[in-house]
């Protein structure tokens, strides 16, 4: 899931200066999840706008706002009310944001920042676990991704900051090379520690990414 | 051949000093500093330490050089990617550096730039091994090179680090990728010391052991909360409290650790910040 969160209120009445009226789009998946940007956030915005004087024309909850056609689809369906405001604010993580932006010439504001691709702990506490870099290692590194879990992201071992297990980042976080090298002893097998890793190939996610299934 | 090289295969007890290069471009300082490491065999020149921003080391090592001084070039994967990694060593060959300390780079989130992008595009192994592709006329991605450089390249070790298992696995794997010689993390319990030397010796790299001057009880409790893989044992704070001058325990405990590495290792990384005119007593 994408993790976001809501930009604070003053810099989104910066990037809302000079705007009366509005249109608001949410999202049905992650960003309701994370409640950044699901029903219940849209219409707080929506109460928090209007008591700046500002003039909600409609909302609208897509059910994932990362669909392209589903957005311009679903935007559609609405067209008078955004036809009637300045601007679209949008409480989706980015790439939700730019479904809506590609899908209206009207200028569209995004509400949140997009934090990680997160794993859920439990309601409301997100982890970030996975850094999609298009060459995964996990098969060998005993299902923890240093890539990731480690603050440098290093592949041949621990920094010379590991302190009695801990990240030297992070002092209340295990080194993930700890966490690795403990997962892999009890498994009682070498994995990655039986080789060198070589420079990892950063030319496998060129951005901006791009996938087609095969037939 | 460096003259460093030249003394850890001749078997002399090696002493190497660090400076840090100016933040800014007034060099006298640092310079003055490393006149005075007189009793060195060769100068570390620190790079970006701690993630502060501060004058290139190239810039620095060389400016060490045309004083007849001889400079270890510290690297970290922190702030370039493999590409300027590459080119800055070519650089340096190119000017006369042989002696290079590749490290991996402390995070940047307690430097003074917090908000930087890490890069760690390579590790300090990977780092190693892009060394020797380099040394053996190629570039990581095997291309030729028009002059092959000649470099003496070191690495860190971390010899009180726990799991030591953990530890050495990436000590070996550096000795492994191409690290000629080894500084210490600065060390404080001998006995520790002793069992990583036990483990290393069998895989031949010199090793110079790191020794930190200690000031005062005040400035070890800083080190223990603030260096990542620094450790001052209490038994040792306790005697820099109670001594009638401070400095001088500090000295004394300085001694002890340097008798240890006559003992058990190739040599020394002395860390005088500042003290540098006690290096004599500290290596007497």
């Amino acid at each position: 899931m994408i993790i976001s969160e809501q930009k604070s209120k003053e810099e989104l009445l910066l990037a809302l200066d000079g705007c009366e009226r509005l249109f608001l789009v949410g999202c049905a998946a992650c960003a309701t999840a994370c409640k950044s940007g699901g029903e219940e956030e849209v219409f707080r915005m929506q109460e928090w706008l209007t008591s700046l004087g500002r003039e909600v024309t409609g909302s609208l909850i897509i059910e994932e706002a990362c669909h392209i056609m589903r957005a311009g689809r679903d935007l559609r369906q609405h067209r008078l009310a955004v036809e009637e405001a300045d601007l679209l604010l949008v409480l989706a993580c980015g790439a939700g944001i730019q479904s809506v932006s590609s899908s209206t010439d009207k200028r569209v504001i995004g509400g949140l920042n997009s934090l990680f691709l997160g794993n859920i702990r439990r309601f409301g506490q997100y982890e970030e676990k996975c850094s999609l870099c298009g060459d995964c290692i996990l098969n060998e590194t005993a299902g923890i991704c240093p890539v990731t879990n480690c603050a440098k992201g290093l592949l041949n071992g621990p920094c010379g900051g590991m302190e009695e297990g801990r990240c030297e980042a992070d002092r209340d976080k295990e080194c993930a090379w700890n966490e690795i090298y403990q997962r892999l002893k009890k498994q009682g097998r070498p994995g990655v520690f039986a080789r060198t890793v070589p420079p990892k190939n950063w030319g496998k996610v060129l951005k901006p990414g791009r996938h087609r299934i095969k037939p | 051949m460096s003259l460093l090289q030249q003394q850890l295969a001749a078997g002399r007890f090696v002493v190497t000093a660090e400076i840090a290069p100016p933040k800014g471009i007034d060099t006298a300082a640092p310079l003055a500093t490393a006149r005075a490491l007189r009793d060195v065999t060769a100068v570390n020149v620190t790079d970006n330490q701690g993630a502060n921003m501060r004058m290139a080391p190239l810039a620095m090592a060389v400016l060490l050089l045309r004083e007849g001084i001889e400079p270890i070039l510290q690297l970290t994967c922190r702030d370039r990617n493999r590409l300027a990694l590459q080119s800055d060593l070519l650089g340096a060959a190119a000017l006369g550096i042989e002696n290079l300390l590749l490290l991996s780079g402390d995070h940047p989130r307690f430097g003074d730039h917090p908000g930087a992008r890490p890069v760690f595009d390579l590790d300090s192994v990977q780092l190693l091994q892009g060394v020797e592709e380099l040394m053996a006329g190629r570039d990581l991605s095997g291309r030729p090179l028009c002059g092959v450089p000649r470099f003496f390249p070191g690495a860190a070790a971390t010899p009180e680090a726990e799991p030591f298992e953990l530890m050495f696995q990436k000590y070996s794997k550096k000795v492994a990728a191409g690290a000629r010689f080894f500084q210490t993390q600065a060390v404080f319990d001998i006995p520790r010391f002793e069992i990583f030397m036990e483990e290393a010796r069998p895989l031949k790299a010199p090793v110079l052991l790191g020794v930190l001057l200690l000031k005062n009880a005040r400035m070890a409790r800083f080190l223990n909360a603030n260096i990542p893989g620094v450790r001052v044992p209490e038994p040792l704070i306790a005697r820099l409290e109670v001594a009638a001058d401070p400095r001088d325990e500090g000295v004394a405990i300085a001694r002890e650790l340097v008798a240890c590495a006559r003992r058990r290792c190739q040599g020394v990384h002395l860390m005088t910040l500042g003290c540098e005119e006690r290096i004599p007593e500290i290596l007497g």
